[in-house]
């Protein structure tokens, strides 16, 4: 009855006043957003370009069109949203087609401009005869005559001149034609000069045709070291003629030197071919994936037949103390789960720690729960049941107020015992009724980074793999370190590519998730 | 007549049976109470243990004392309190922030009716099943490339660290909120509106106090997860003085662990307490928000 399609005519002052507003908000959006998209464009960022842009046509559309009026009220949310969730996922899939890492950062037009600005000093070519004079502050000019006896003042920084006795401070000619003086400097005589440690190194003349010092008697301008053939797609080194053909982001010769730096650049399904075929990866991978498996699913269980238990337990109408228990049961919930972890961590520590010691006391034997891989996992599974079991039982006990006793009398009269109550009425009706959350809990689970990182860092080690892995680390942790510890060269691309195998894997779960449970539908009842 | 002296025995043994089973389920209690509690118990007697290290522990230390915490609060290394302070920020800032995008946008779901209502709530909630974490790279190198031409909100800021926050505010929590919205009566914007009320003083002045208790319990689990989150403030954060509390004790703790126990379990204890006396003042009314489906990792 009452849908607004379109907004409610202005009946109020502020109503009046707030297209005008709108105009400004959107006016001062704009402007920002335009120089952001012109520098990122200038440094090269594309696809944050196209995504800003993009953003930029919405939010305009949406302030300006009518119809978008219910859109305005979340605006601000949803560019949040694509820029901050949608926007690194889509950059996700993309990184995950490139060779993304270190050495390959920047486009390959960027590349070709680094590379070309690169110089050599030919051997042969045009040069100059020089002398050198030097100012009291350590600046050096040169004067430099080429084959025709045409003399050149060069200035670091500044382009070649042709000056006359009396411009630029020069004083008169001597018989080859050098000026006596130059105002300011003083002239270095040939043993000074070459001797001198810093004339060889300092490039003379403004940039793209510098001139350097190559012997004694002669100085010569730099060429480009390299030239680009774009039919080829490759670098050619002028000094020994040798061909640099772009492979995989990186300009190589045949004899595998590379031109640095490399450069983004697409390489298909490597990655992922990579991560299903290599056999260097393959070992840590597959134990990589079941443990993560292993993880989520026994974490699950353990944690909901604790959490389910203790409900079942203290369920009791008029329990004693109940109040009482459950204040001091969910106390681990309310410990933020990174103080948790170092505090198990902590508690664990094979020499130090309490637990350790008292075992020690009681059988003689401290568990190296860090160093020995199956004891690290039970490690990680008691300290996930510890964080977790309250959110069960709290979950868990509300499921359970929520299922009739007019069930529970049937099943008494036909004489079922307390156990086949059990299974029979109230875990599959608790099931449904906490289905979602289990799902929710298993998917976080899968990708419980802070527990395997805070702990023991992934740890111990799998000896002999390519890449830093270890016998606790999950999926994400994995890829965590590909990205950020830079020991043996981050690689973002294959990191993307693992990323979006876990995307399969977490989505995959969802909409099955979505399929068996009903939660789409009930989602669209309340729509 | 006859029958009274079985029932009444009856009644005595399962009135026995039941008192044996209420005794053996406090004593199961107990040891579960033991198992939560001890680990607490435990970085108590830490922080209050005077030589600080992890070796010397004993439950009860034997010469208590609050050097652990005046080491912590008064290094110069380790900056506790600005590290607490800018926990707090983020965590307040995010959480207020948030709470205004979900509420103004499920009132917009709730309220009017447009092309694509549908396929928009199913699309916030698809798109939020992924974790940011997984896109954590993405993040990183989105973030570094905003920094070099806003510096105030590339690497190393809080503005960054708020605004990747902000866009995983648009989630489960707008599902949640349209719903107590939806529970609230068109009549009463409808008579409002009769009187001349645009939309957003109906929203304002009607419908934000009626939604008031609902707005403090999503408020809060908000601001409890912000001020936990470790990994995003780990990846963008990364000089000493910006640290959120979190990022902060982890990295503390990397260093010479074993040494530093005492005051790590001093600091530990300071970081949780204000996010226990929240759980355990408003118990119930957080339950009731957990199980209607509010995240809490």
């Amino acid at each position: 009855m009452s849908d607004r399609v379109s907004p409610p005519l202005p009946r109020t002052r502020a109503a009046a006043l707030s297209p005008f507003l709108r105009l400004v908000f959107l006016l001062a959006v704009d402007s920002t957003a335009v120089f952001f998209l012109l520098r990122v464009v200038a440094l090269g960022y594309y696809p944050l370009a196209a995504a800003t842009f993009v953003v930029l046509v919405v939010v305009n559309v949406i302030l300006l069109h009518r119809k978008a009026y219910p859109i305005r009220w979340m605006v601000v949310g949803l560019v949040l949203m694509a820029m901050f969730t949608i926007y690194p996922i889509l950059f996700t899939i993309w990184v995950s087609f490139t060779n993304y890492g270190e050495g390959h950062l920047i486009t390959q037009e960027q590349a070709i401009d680094q590379i070309l600005a690169e110089k050599y000093l030919p051997e042969t070519g045009r040069a100059y005869s020089w002398t050198a004079y030097k100012s009291a502050a350590g600046d050096y000019v040169l004067w430099l005559q080429d084959a025709a006896g045409t003399g050149y003042l060069a200035v670091p920084g500044e382009p070649l001149t042709q000056p006359q006795p009396g411009e630029a401070g020069l004083g008169a000619l001597d018989e080859d034609g050098i000026p006596e003086t130059i105002e300011g400097f003083n002239r270095l005589n040939t043993i000074l000069a070459t001797t001198d440690q810093n004339l060889p190194n300092i490039l003379f003349g403004e940039a793209g045709s510098t001139i350097q010092i190559r012997s004694p008697k002669e100085a010569a301008e730099l060429l480009p070291l390299y030239t680009y053939d774009p039919e080829r797609d490759a670098m050619i080194s002028q000094e020994t003629g040798v061909v640099f053909q772009n492979i995989r982001g990186t300009f190589s010769a045949p004899d595998g030197t590379q031109l640095r730096p490399g450069f983004v650049e697409t390489i298909q399904l490597a990655n992922f071919r990579e991560f299903f075929t290599s056999p260097a990866l393959r070992g840590p991978l597959v134990r990589i994936i079941t443990w993560n498996f292993a993880f989520a699913i026994l974490s699950l269980l353990f944690n909901l037949a604790l959490g389910l238990g203790i409900a079942i337990m203290f369920n009791e109408r008029g329990f004693p103390f109940k109040k009482l228990i459950r204040s001091l049961l969910i106390i681990p919930y309310t410990v933020p789960a990174l103080l948790t972890i170092l505090i198990w961590r902590g508690m664990l520590n094979p020499e130090l720690g309490v637990i350790d010691r008292f075992l020690e006391n009681l059988i003689g034997w401290a568990p190296p729960w860090f160093t020995d891989q199956w004891l690290a996992k039970v490690a990680i599974l008691l300290i996930n049941l510890w964080l977790s079991y309250p959110y069960f039982m709290l979950i868990c006990s509300g499921a359970l107020q929520s299922i009739s006793e007019d069930y529970y009398s049937a099943a008494q009269v036909d004489g079922a015992s307390a156990w086949q109550q059990f299974w029979q009425i109230t875990l599959p009706l608790l099931l449904v009724a906490v289905g979602p959350l289990l799902i929710a809990s298993l998917i976080f689970n899968f990708n419980n980074f802070n527990l395997i990182y805070l702990f023991n860092a992934g740890g111990p080690p799998m000896a002999g793999t390519p890449t830093p892995a270890g016998h606790t680390d999950i999926l994400i942790s994995y890829v965590y370190n590909l990205a950020f510890t830079a020991s043996r060269g981050v690689n973002y691309g294959f990191a993307a590519a693992i990323t979006m195998v876990i995307f399969f894997i977490v989505g995959t779960i969802t909409l099955l998730q979505f399929r068996y449970t009903n939660m789409w539908e009930e989602v669209s009842e309340n729509v | 007549m006859s029958s009274t002296v079985p029932l009444r025995q009856m009644r005595t043994s399962m009135k026995a049976r039941r008192t044996v089973s209420v005794g053996l389920r406090l004593v199961v209690a107990l040891f579960l109470i033991v198992f939560s509690v001890f680990p607490i118990l435990w970085v108590i007697s830490a922080s209050l243990n005077p030589t600080g290290s992890l070796a010397t522990q004993t439950l009860i230390p034997a010469n208590p004392g609050f050097d652990n915490y005046r080491i912590l609060l008064t290094s110069g290394e380790f900056p506790f309190w600005t590290w607490f302070g800018n926990s707090l920020k983020v965590a307040s800032i995010t959480a207020v922030l948030s709470l205004a995008i979900t509420t103004t946008a499920a009132y917009a779901f709730s309220r009017f009716r447009f092309n694509g209502r549908r396929t928009m709530l199913k699309g916030i909630l698809l798109i939020q099943v992924f974790p940011a974490l997984l896109a954590i790279v993405a993040i990183f190198l989105m973030i570094s490339q905003v920094g070099d031409i806003f510096p105030g909100v590339g690497l190393n800021t809080h503005a960054s660290l708020i605004l990747v926050y902000l866009g995983g505010a648009m989630g489960i929590n707008i599902w949640l909120m349209k719903g107590f919205l939806d529970t609230i009566p068109r009549e009463i914007d409808e008579s409002a509106m009769v009187e001349g009320a645009s939309d957003w003083q109906i929203f304002t002045r009607l419908i934000l106090p009626l939604l008031r208790p609902i707005l403090i319990v999503i408020l809060i689990l908000n601001y409890i997860n912000i001020y936990g989150e470790f990994i995003l403030a780990r990846v963008l954060l990364k000089s000493n003085e910006q640290y959120t509390l979190m990022v902060g004790l982890q990295v503390f703790a990397g260093a010479q662990f074993n040494q530093r126990w005492g005051i790590f379990a001093a600091g530990a204890l300071i970081g949780a307490l204000p996010i226990m006396i929240i759980y355990l003042l408003l118990q119930d009314q957080i339950v009731g928000g957990l199980t209607q489906g509010a995240v809490k990792e």
